[in-house]
């Protein structure tokens, strides 16, 4: 192996703040408290994924999680994935239905076009629709031309404002991978807020060439599909840990402010029918205390952005 | 010194000394363990150079998911975890990515404030020694103890390789640097001596098994099972040490054990283990300057030299 380059010691954005410019470095517990409305101390966001993975889809430069993994033609993921847009999506949609609550879906472009029942039961269910890129094979990453992300935005966009009537102004990428420039595509169509950076349980600012975007939270590691499929823990397990990370954060608010309690969901996951009373667990546990705010994620942001 | 990387069966750090029959290890006020905590409070880079050994981040960059989460320790899990440790009584000592010192000094003054230690963590996580040449592994050591000499007033005594990342000289260097302990070998729960060409230099337990990133994203533990495990290895530790005494680490990273559902169990566990009179709180250049002062050092040494010569 040749020696390094001496310029593997240079360290050109060794300064104060941050490595980039996309935000300032802040504190969370030293900010100005976040309001929520008539006072609430936790902003619940429940944002379940809604995903189309193609037989065809491509491992380079690298597979979203949850990617089919079996040799070609894949049918065990393929329809394994697709049971959540058949059936799982529904159960949850049941469950949010019976305890009256609007949330987000974050949901594939292209699902617009395949199932477009789905997405009317979405809508109808007073839900808001989340764009999550084009497809599950599509990941944003720095590899691919301004044009050719710029298109897969702006397509998913359309499919997605299309067929549900909405605005649609909120972005999750597949897999939460953005490119460089990913930002900037998206604030140019149209998007005002990203829920694909993991590092606050507050909604913070962000720049772009563009003008601004607002980061929204969502937990990454109590996510259904991370702790079962990724840490193979068990639903109890995933109860715990949600209720824990509630817990904080409730109790955080008395003293710091509000905060945002985010609910990341997979219709392939806690659409199973072995595990949705576990989110009802969750959901009963959560919604018994006082001074908690079931919203959409666009809701939460807008909130937010009113008091900046 | 020839920068390559011989390939060989041992390390040749240290001599063998079982645990038993070894010189009794006291530690100040007649406590029974040593108990430190090492925060690895880290700066990973968006937009890294590659090394041919390793690739900083799993997708091309910007990883922003990993970036990010990473961040999260910085902004929020920072400070969940330094509120639990003052419950505690806790002092960290922190393995710093000693670029941190530039991007968050506020940060760095908090846990100075607390008398908190310092040792170096290279100066990125998303740089490592890997392919370097010992000049360039001796600049990046020259720059740790000049950043954190300037920021805190500390001189350094500790180090843990970027990512666990080494050669097999780095030892050597560390030490000929003046860096008193390593944090890079698991191999016993006592300090003990590393054979280094000059200087001093002693292997101070750390924990793989402890380490909350080993524990929650490769062992795959949940947050409330990794509160058990600390007690137990806590419980079992502080018998072990009503003969000699005995060191426990807990390393940790803030934007892991610093995440909602995580920081509770993990701040009644360190709340049990203050509950014990036999505890010493401690940093890690504290153990390692009572390992030298009460003759323990020397008499590890004189040990392994008895039994490679067979007079023990």
């Amino acid at each position: 192996m040749p020696p390094l380059p001496e310029s593997y010691l240079d360290y050109p954005a060794r300064h104060y703040g941050m490595d980039q410019d996309r935000y300032d470095w802040s504190d969370m517990f030293a900010r100005k408290p976040v309001v929520w409305p008539d006072g609430a101390r936790v902003a619940l966001s429940i944002v379940t994924h809604v995903q189309h993975f193609p037989l065809d889809m491509p491992a380079k430069p690298f597979k979203a999680p949850g990617a089919l993994s079996m040799p070609y033609p894949d049918f065990r993921y393929f329809t394994n994935r697709d049971y959540g847009n058949r059936v799982g999506i529904f159960r949850v949609l049941k469950l949010l239905a019976a305890k009256g609550l609007r949330t987000s879906f974050a949901i594939n472009g292209c699902i617009a076009e395949r199932y477009p029942a789905l997405l009317r039961a979405v809508v109808e269910g007073g839900h808001e629709v989340v764009a999550h890129g084009l497809d599950m094979g599509k990941v944003h990453h720095s590899g691919l031309g301004a044009a050719e992300e710029d298109a897969i935005v702006a397509e998913a966009l359309r499919l997605l404002r299309e067929g549900s009537g909405q605005k649609v102004a909120g972005w999750l990428s597949p897999g939460r991978a953005q490119g460089f420039s990913t930002p900037e595509i998206l604030v140019k169509n149209g998007v005002q807020w990203c829920l694909d950076w993991a590092n606050d349980d507050l909604p913070y600012e962000m720049r772009t060439d563009k003008g601004p975007l607002l980061a929204m939270p969502l937990a990454y590691e109590t996510d259904d599909r991370v702790v079962s499929n990724e840490y193979f823990q068990s639903e109890p397990d995933w109860v715990q840990q949600v209720k824990d990370r509630f817990d904080v954060l409730y109790r955080e608010s008395g003293d710091f402010g509000g905060r945002v309690m985010s609910v990341p969901l997979h219709s392939w996951v806690s659409g199973m029918p072995y595990r949705v009373e576990y989110l009802r667990e969750v959901l009963d546990y959560i919604l018994c205390h006082s001074g908690v705010w079931v919203a959409p994620a666009g809701e939460i942001a807008e909130a937010f952005r009113k008091q900046a | 010194m020839d920068a390559a990387n011989e390939i060989r069966s041992d390390l040749g750090l240290y001599d063998y000394l079982p645990w038993p029959g070894r010189p009794k290890i006291t530690w100040p006020g007649g406590k029974k363990l040593a108990v430190w905590i090492a925060p690895n409070i880290e700066f990973y880079e968006y937009d890294p150079p590659n090394n041919p050994t390793r690739t900083p981040w799993g997708r091309p960059n910007p990883d922003v998911l990993q970036y990010s989460h990473r961040d999260y320790g910085n902004r929020v899990g920072w400070r969940r975890m330094m509120a639990a440790m003052d419950r505690a009584g806790f002092r960290g000592s922190v393995s710093l990515n000693v670029a941190l010192c530039d991007h968050h000094p506020e940060i760095i003054k908090a846990c100075a404030d607390r008398g908190w230690e310092f040792f170096s963590h290279g100066i990125y996580n998303t740089r490592y020694v890997y392919n370097m040449t010992v000049e360039q592994e001796r600049a990046i050591i020259r720059d740790a103890f000049d950043t954190v000499r300037n920021h805190t007033g500390q001189e350094l005594a500790g180090w843990l390789s970027p990512a666990l990342s080494n050669n097999l000289w780095t030892m050597d260097i560390l030490a000929e640097a003046g860096i008193r302990y390593t944090c890079d070998m698991f191999h016993d729960d006592q300090p003990m001596p590393v054979k280094v060409k000059s200087g001093r230099l002693i292997s101070m337990p750390y924990s793989l098994e402890m380490n909350d990133v080993i524990v929650y994203n490769s062992q795959k533990v949940t947050p409330r099972h990794y509160g058990e495990i600390i007690k137990r290895q806590f419980d079992q530790l502080y018998r072990d040490s009503d003969e000699s005494g005995m060191v426990m680490c807990i390393p940790l990273h803030p934007y892991l054990v610093g995440q909602p559902h995580r920081i509770d169990a993990f701040a009644e566990a360190i709340d049990y283990i203050a509950g014990h009179d036999g505890v010493w709180q401690t940093t890690g250049r504290e153990i390692a300057e009572a390992y030298h002062e009460s003759g323990a050092y020397d008499a590890m040494t004189a040990a392994m030299a008895a039994l490679k010569e067979g007079t023990r």
